[in-house]
C-alpha cells in the first residue's frame, strides 16, 4: 500500500490548479462554486461559455482515449482533476452527461460513425446532453419503460412515442439518449433500443416540473413521432438494456469519484457556519461534524481503495456500497446543515423563494437517496451482488 | 497511489486466516476464555515461534522482521475475525510500541529482542479508574529516591497485566499536571511492590487486570529513553498505534459477524423461504456490509499512516486525526454488526451456544478501549472547530 501520488500525478495536479486559477477569473469568477446539485438551471450561458473555454485548455473529456479526443488521462489524474476543479470553485459542468454517460457508452457501444460524429460535439463543449431513462411507470424497475420505437421504412427513420420523465437538464439539451421498446410486444429488458435524438424538433415537447428546491432543473419529456436517425441507435434494435445498463456501470463508477471534493467545500461551509454562530459549542453539534468528517475522510478512503482495485474503472463487489454511502452522508450533511443555522435556517434571503447554498443543499440531498437507483434498490444490489442473497421475487 | 494489498501482504493475510481457521476455532476460543491466564500457551508458542506475527513490524536488530504497519494490521484483523485469545495486542501492540517509540537504540536491542522472539510477553500501564484514556490521564506518580524512582497508585484496565512477564508503567512526577512530568519505566512483573490481579469481564476474550504499586522501588535503568525527556507525546503516539490495531481487530470482528450472519439465514427457513430472501434482511445485511468494508478502509488508511509515523514520513502527523477517524467509525460498525447479527439469528443468538455473543462482547468491549467512539469525534471535533482547520484537504 503507498498512500502518496506519484511525481508525475503531482505535478499534473499543479498543472490543473494552475490553470483553474489563471482562467477561472474574470467573466468566470461569478459562476464560481455555482451551478452544482441543486443550482443547475443556474447561468447556463456562462457555464456553457465556460464549458467551451474548458475545452480550448483541453480539460473535457480528458479520461477519454486520445483518438476519442481526450488525453488518455489514467483514474488517479481524473480524480485528481475532479479534486482541483472542485477546490477551486469550478461551476457545475453543462457537459457531464455527454462527457461522463454518453461518451464513454459511445466509445465502448457505438460504431465508427456514431464517434465521429458525436464525440467532437461533446469534447468542444458544444452539444449538451439529456438521459431519457426514467417513465412515469419505469422508476425503479427501469425494463419496464413503454415508449416505442418504430422503423418507418418510407422515410428511413426511427419514429419514438412515449413519455419520458424527471429528465434533467433536459431543456438546455441538444441531445437526449433514450431507451425505447423496438418490439411492441416484448417485456421487461428484452426488445429494447438504445437511440440518440436531437432535442430540437416538432415531435418533442419538453415541460418543466418544479421541485422541491422551487426551481426546474428536470422535465417531462412527451415524444409523438419524434424522428431519430436509422443510424442514431446504439448496437441493434434488441440490445437496448446492455447498452443502458454498460451506462449505468460509468454513471456508478469513476465519474463519481470527484465530487467528494464539491462535499469537502459543502461540509467547510457548515463547519464555517458553526464557528460563526456559536453552534460549534454544542456537544451534539460538535459530534455530529465530526461524524460527517469522519464519513467524507472514509468516503475519500473507499474511493481510493476502489480505484486501486480495477484499473480499467470496472469495480470490486466492495464498490456496490459506494452510492449508498455518499447519498446517505450527504443527506445527514443537509440536516447537519440546516441543525447549524437554527432558527436562521428557515429564512430566505429576499420575498421570492431563493435559498441560499446551504438550504439548497438540505432541500436537494433528499434527491441523492433517490436518484441513480434508490437507497434500497442499493440496498438489494449489495444483497444480492455482493452478499448472494436470493433475488426479490418479481410480481406479474 | 496503490491503496490495495501488495502480493505480499495478500499472503500474509491469508496465512493468517488459514491458520486461525483451524487453530483459533469456537471450542479453542471458548476453552481459552475459561483460563486465569486468558490463552492457550501452546498456541501462543506455535503462533510465537512459527507464525512469527509478533516480529512482523519489529525492527531486524532486534530479531523483527522489518515488515510494516500494514501487514501488521492485515494479521490482526484476522486475529479480531476469530477472536484469537492471546498476549498478542499486549505484547506487540502496546509495550512493543511503547519501546519502538520512546526507547534507546540500546534499551530496544534488550527489551525489544525477548518480545520479538517470543520469549517474554509484556504490556503497557496507563489508565486509571475513569473513562479518559489520553496520555494526560496518568495519574499513578513517581518520586526520585536514591538510585531510582518510587511509584505509587492503582492501574486498571490493563490489558494481559496479570499475565504478563514484563510491563511497562506510565507514571507522572508527583505533583506535575497535563503533560507534564510523565515518564515510563519498564519492570519484571515479579518486582516487589507490585500487586497485580485480574478482573472479571463481560468479554472474557481478552484479559484485563488491576495493577497497583504500593512503594514500588525500580533503578534509574529503568526508564524509557533519557530519563530527562518528557514522555506523554511518546505515550500519545503509542495510544494512537494501539487504537489503530484496535479498529484492525474490529473489522474482522464485523466481517464475521456479517458472514456468520449470513450463513445463517441462507440456512433458516421461516414461511417457507429462508429468511435471507426477506427484504428486510437483506437490507439489514446490506447496512452491515456497507459498514465493514467503510471500516476496513478507515483501518487501512490508518495503518498506512502509521507505517508513516513510525518511519518518519511527513504523512505521519495525521496519527492523531487517522485513529480517531479509525476508531470512532470501527467501534460503531462492529457494534452495530454484532448487534445486528444478534437480531438477524433470533433466539439462538441470545444463547451461549452460538458465537455471535462472543462477538457482540468483543464489539461491545473494545469500543470502549481507547477511547469510546464519541470520545474520539470529540477529539476530532476539537481539530476541526477549535484548532486552525484541518478540513481544508481531502
Ligand atoms: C433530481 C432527480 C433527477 C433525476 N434525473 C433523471 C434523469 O436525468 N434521467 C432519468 O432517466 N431519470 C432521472 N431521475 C429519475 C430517477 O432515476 C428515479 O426517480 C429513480 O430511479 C426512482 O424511480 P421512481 O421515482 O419511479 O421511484 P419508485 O421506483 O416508484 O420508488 C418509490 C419507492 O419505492 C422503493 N422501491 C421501488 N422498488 C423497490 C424494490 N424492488 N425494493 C425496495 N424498494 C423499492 C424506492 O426505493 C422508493 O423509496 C431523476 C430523479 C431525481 C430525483
Amino acid at each position: 500500500m503507498k498512500l502518496e501520488f506519484s511525481a508525475a500525478d503531482e505535478a499534473f495536479r499543479e498543472e490543473v490548479a494552475g490553470w483553474m486559477a489563471e482562467n477561472l477569473v474574470g467573466e468566470f469568477a461569478p459562476i464560481r462554486f455555482r451551478g452544482g446539485p441543486g443550482d443547475e438551471h443556474m447561468y447556463v450561458e456562462e457555464r456553457i461559455a465556460w464549458e467551451q473555454r474548458l475545452a480550448a485548455g483541453g480539460w473535457t473529456c480528458i479520461g477519454w482515449p486520445e483518438e476519442c479526443g481526450g488525453r488518455g488521462a489514467s483514474i488517479e489524474q481524473q480524480v485528481i482533476f475532479a479534486e482541483e476543479y472542485a477546490r477551486a470553485g469550478g461551476p457545475g459542468r453543462m457537459g457531464h452527461i455527454g462527457e461522463g454517460l454518453t461518451g464513454p457508452t459511445l466509445i465502448a457501444f457505438g460504431n465508427e460513425d456514431q464517434q465521429a460524429r458525436f464525440l467532437p460535439g461533446i469534447r468542444a463543449g458544444k452539444e449538451f446532453w439529456c438521459q431519457g431513462y426514467s417513465e412515469p411507470s419505469a422508476g425503479s424497475d427501469l425494463a419496464n419503460v413503454k415508449t416505442k420505437a418504430r422503423f418507418d421504412e418510407e422515410r428511413g427513420v426511427w419514429l419514438i412515442n412515449g413519455q419520458k420523465v424527471w429528465t434533467s437538464l433536459a431543456q438546455d439539451a441538444d441531445w437526449c439518449f433514450v431507451i425505447a421498446r423496438t418490439d411492441p410486444d416484448s417485456v421487461a429488458h428484452k426488445g429494447l433500443g438504445f437511440f440518440l435524438i436531437r432535442m430540437d424538433q416538432p415531435g418533442i415537447e419538453v415541460r418543466p416540473i418544479r421541485q422541491i428546491t422551487g426551481t426546474s432543473e428536470f422535465n417531462e419529456v412527451f415524444f409523438d413521432d419524434a424522428e431519430c436517425g436509422a443510424g442514431d441507435i446504439v448496437g441493434a434494435p434488441g440490445d437496448g438494456w446492455k447498452v443502458a445498463m454498460g451506462l449505468l456501470g460509468f454513471e456508478r463508477g469513476v465519474s463519481t469519484l470527484g465530487q467528494q471534493m464539491g462535499f469537502q467545500n459543502e461540509l467547510n461551509a457548515v463547519i464555517a457556519a458553526a464557528k460563526d454562530n456559536g453552534a460549534a459549542a454544542d456537544p451534539l453539534i460538535r459530534q455530529r461534524i465530526a461524524d460527517a468528517h469522519v464519513g467524507l475522510k472514509i468516503m475519500r478512503y473507499n474511493s481510493l481503495r476502489m480505484l486501486s482495485g480495477g484499473g480499467d474503472g470496472s469495480l470490486q463487489p466492495e464498490a456496490t456500497i459506494y452510492k449508498l454511502y455518499w447519498a446517505s452522508w450527504r443527506r445527514n450533511l443537509g440536516k447537519l446543515a440546516m441543525d447549524v443555522l437554527g432558527p436562521e435556517a428557515e429564512m430566505l434571503e429576499g420575498q421570492g423563494y431563493e435559498l441560499g447554498p446551504l438550504q439548497t443543499l438540505f432541500l436537494f440531498s433528499r434527491a441523492d437517496t433517490i436518484y441513480g437507483g434508490t437507497n434500497q434498490i442499493q440496498r438489494n444490489i449489495i444483497a444480492e451482488r455482493a452478499l448472494g442473497m436470493p433475488r426479490e421475487p418479481k410480481g406479474n | 497511489m496503490e491503496f490495495a494489498f501488495t502480493e505480499e501482504q495478500i499472503m500474509i493475510r491469508e496465512t493468517a486466516a488459514a491458520f486461525l481457521q483451524e487453530a483459533s476455532t469456537s471450542a479453542a476460543v471458548r476453552a481459552a476464555m475459561d483460563t486465569e491466564l486468558g490463552y492457550d500457551p501452546e498456541l501462543w508458542s506455535t503462533i510465537s515461534s512459527d507464525m512469527f506475527w509478533q516480529a512482523i513490524h519489529l525492527p531486524e536488530n532486534c530479531g523483527g522482521m522489518g515488515l510494516g504497519y500494514v501487514e501488521l494490521v492485515a494479521t490482526l484483523e484476522q486475529m479480531g475475525r476469530y477472536l484469537l485469545c492471546s498476549p498478542f495486542f499486549s505484547t506487540v501492540c502496546l509495550a512493543a510500541n511503547a519501546l519502538l517509540v520512546h526507547a534507546s537504540d540500546e534499551q530496544q536491542i534488550e527489551w525489544l529482542s525477548p518480545l520479538a522472539s517470543g520469549e517474554k510477553t509484556a504490556t503497557l500501564a496507563y489508565t486509571s479508574r475513569g473513562t479518559d484514556w489520553s496520555a494526560e490521564s496518568v495519574s499513578v506518580t513517581w518520586t526520585p529516591v536514591a538510585d531510582g524512582y518510587e511509584l505509587n497508585g492503582e492501574y486498571r484496565y490493563v490489558i494481559d497485566g496479570h499475565s504478563a512477564d514484563c510491563l511497562i508503567l506510565a507514571a507522572r512526577e508527583v505533583g506535575s499536571t497535563g503533560a507534564d512530568g510523565i515518564r515510563l519505566f519498564l519492570v519484571d512483573s515479579d518486582t516487589e511492590g507490585l500487586q497485580r490481579q485480574r478482573l472479571g469481564t463481560i468479554d472474557e476474550t481478552r484479559k484485563q487486570a488491576a495493577i497497583c504499586c504500593d512503594s514500588l522501588r525500580v533503578p534509574v535503568s529503568a526508564v524509557l529513553g533519557d530519563p530527562a525527556t518528557e514522555a506523554c507525546s511518546s505515550l500519545s503516539t503509542v495510544i494512537d498505534l494501539a487504537t489503530i490495531c484496535v479498529a484492525a481487530e474490529q473489522v474482522g470482528c464485523s466481517q464475521q459477524a456479517l458472514d456468520s450472519t449470513i450463513a445463517y439465514t441462507r440456512e433458516r427457513v421461516q414461511f417457507g423461504r429462508t429468511i435471507a430472501s426477506y427484504q428486510a434482511v437483506k437490507h439489514k445485511a446490506a447496512d452491515m456490509m456497507l459498514k465493514v468494508e467503510a471500516a476496513r478502509s478507515a483501518a487501512y488508511y490508518a495503518a498506512c499512516i502509521a507505517e508513516e509515523a513510525l518511519s518518519g514520513g511527513v504523512l505521519g502527523q495525521e496519527l492523531a486525526e487517522a485513529a480517531s477517524v479509525a476508531k470512532a467509525y470501527c467501534s460503531d460498525a462492529a457494534y452495530f454488526c454484532t448487534g445486528t447479527g444478534i437480531q438477524l439469528h433470533g433466539g439462538v443468538g441470545f444463547t451461549w451456544e452460538y458465537d455471535i455473543q462472543m462477538y457482540f462482547k468483543r464489539a461491545r468491549a473494545s469500543e470502549a478501549l481507547f477511547g469510546a467512539a464519541g470520545q474520539h469525534r470529540e477529539r476530532l471535533a476539537a481539530m476541526l472547530l477549535d484548532a486552525p482547520a484541518i478540513g481544508g484537504a481531502l
